[in-house]
């Protein structure tokens, strides 16, 4: 029962760890970390229901041990992740940072929680009953725990870019000017290359969210890792920026990706998760929703 | 550690006929006879100092490290 228990915690954790190929680096040291540890999280979870059957009440407490582990793993994930900052031509951004460390936190538990209930399948019912249940409760979790995207919050939309004043320098889209580049030559290749982005809020939750910079930190990440950026140290000019309309709420991005197909830019920015530091809800509160018009 | 002037004007490169709306402050300028050496010259400075060129629109253009 408990071998079985901890086998399906680890089983799911690995899922978890395969459905989200994109929060994941993909070091295969990385995979070790994760997967020993959801093992022991599995392990743990396994040893619950045998330890209150045999009312041995005082064996409960090493789950407080087990939730300060994880809560170690955060850390180290950030750590890792922090480091690898200063080596990114386009970073992450603290916030999407913490919601990786996060996310990996939670999945222990996650791994925790299917392994306990699967002793309980296991309890009540044969071996069955506990792989049913231990499925049943991944999926469940999973579920739950999906987490939005920009999609879900924003209209993505391509555009062309537009330069203002007098040569041109000042790289604008609508009335946003974003960015003003006195090389000629780096100017001549924004208009040739650069791919402008509006995301236009659908409410003023999303508005909100939008206009938190580690949100639109994690989208320029996002797609400048997925499409490429031409980018190097000491190129500052072909930086990409994500900028706020005032009036309207909507974000304008300006990038020069190395593989300029719309369609897929246009995905990769949908995809990007709605960090859970990010979020904000005015429209949940008396005072925002009443303001809103 | 690395330390650096962030969000800083570095540098300014400008014409050599547009003298009078200049006037040396924090930081050194570079009068330049032409346009292509205008824009050579702020070029150069910008990949050296991991900077970025800015076009003031008067033909006067500064460093700033972002």
């Amino acid at each position: 029962m408990i071998i079985g228990s901890i086998l399906l915690g680890t089983l799911a954790r690995l899922w978890m760890l395969k459905i989200d190929y994109r929060q994941y680096p993909g070091y295969p040291h990385g995979y070790a970390v994760h997967l020993t540890l959801g093992m022991i999280a599995a392990g743990l979870g396994a040893m619950v229901l045998p330890a209150l059957l045999e009312k041995d009440y005082v064996a409960i407490t090493f789950l407080a041990l087990a939730a300060q582990q994880f809560s170690n793993i955060r850390g180290v994930e950030r750590e890792f992740l922090n480091h690898l900052e200063e080596t990114e031509l386009v970073p992450r951004g603290t916030a999407y940072i913490e919601g990786i460390a996060k996310v990996f936190e939670t999945r222990n538990y996650l791994a925790l929680l299917v392994a306990l209930i699967s002793t309980i399948g296991f309890k009540l019912f044969e071996w069955y009953g506990g792989i049913i249940f231990g499925v049943l409760t991944a999926l469940i979790l999973q579920n739950a725990m999906r987490e939005k995207v920009v999609k879900d919050i924003a209209d993505v939309k391509v555009v062309d870019l537009e330069f203002k004043g007098d040569e041109g320098e000042n790289i604008a889209i609508g009335d946003v000017i974003i960015m003003n580049v006195g090389v000629k030559e780096s100017l001549e290749y924004w208009q040739k290359n650069g791919i402008g982005i509006v995301l236009d809020p659908k409410d003023d939750n999303a508005r909100a969210t939008l206009a938190n910079t580690g949100q639109r930190q994690a989208i320029l990440h996002d797609v400048a890792t997925q499409l490429g950026v031409r980018l190097d140290v000491g190129v500052q000019d072909y930086t990409p920026l994500a900028r706020l309309n005032l009036d309207t709420g909507r974000v304008v991005i300006i990038i020069i990706p190395i593989e300029p197909d719309e369609k897929w830019i246009k995905k990769a920015v949908e995809k990007t998760p709605v960090l859970e530091g990010s979020k904000r809800r005015p429209l949940a509160s008396e005072a925002g929703h009443a303001a809103a018009d | 550690m690395e330390v650096s002037l962030t969000n800083n004007i570095l540098a300014i490169v400008t014409l050599e006929s547009n003298k009078d709306k200049v006037e040396g402050g924090g930081a050194p300028v570079f009068y330049v006879e032409d346009e292509e050496e205008l824009e050579y010259v702020a070029m150069l400075i910008s990949r050296l100092t991991l900077s970025m060129a800015h076009n003031l629109g008067n033909g006067v253009y500064i460093l700033v490290k972002h």
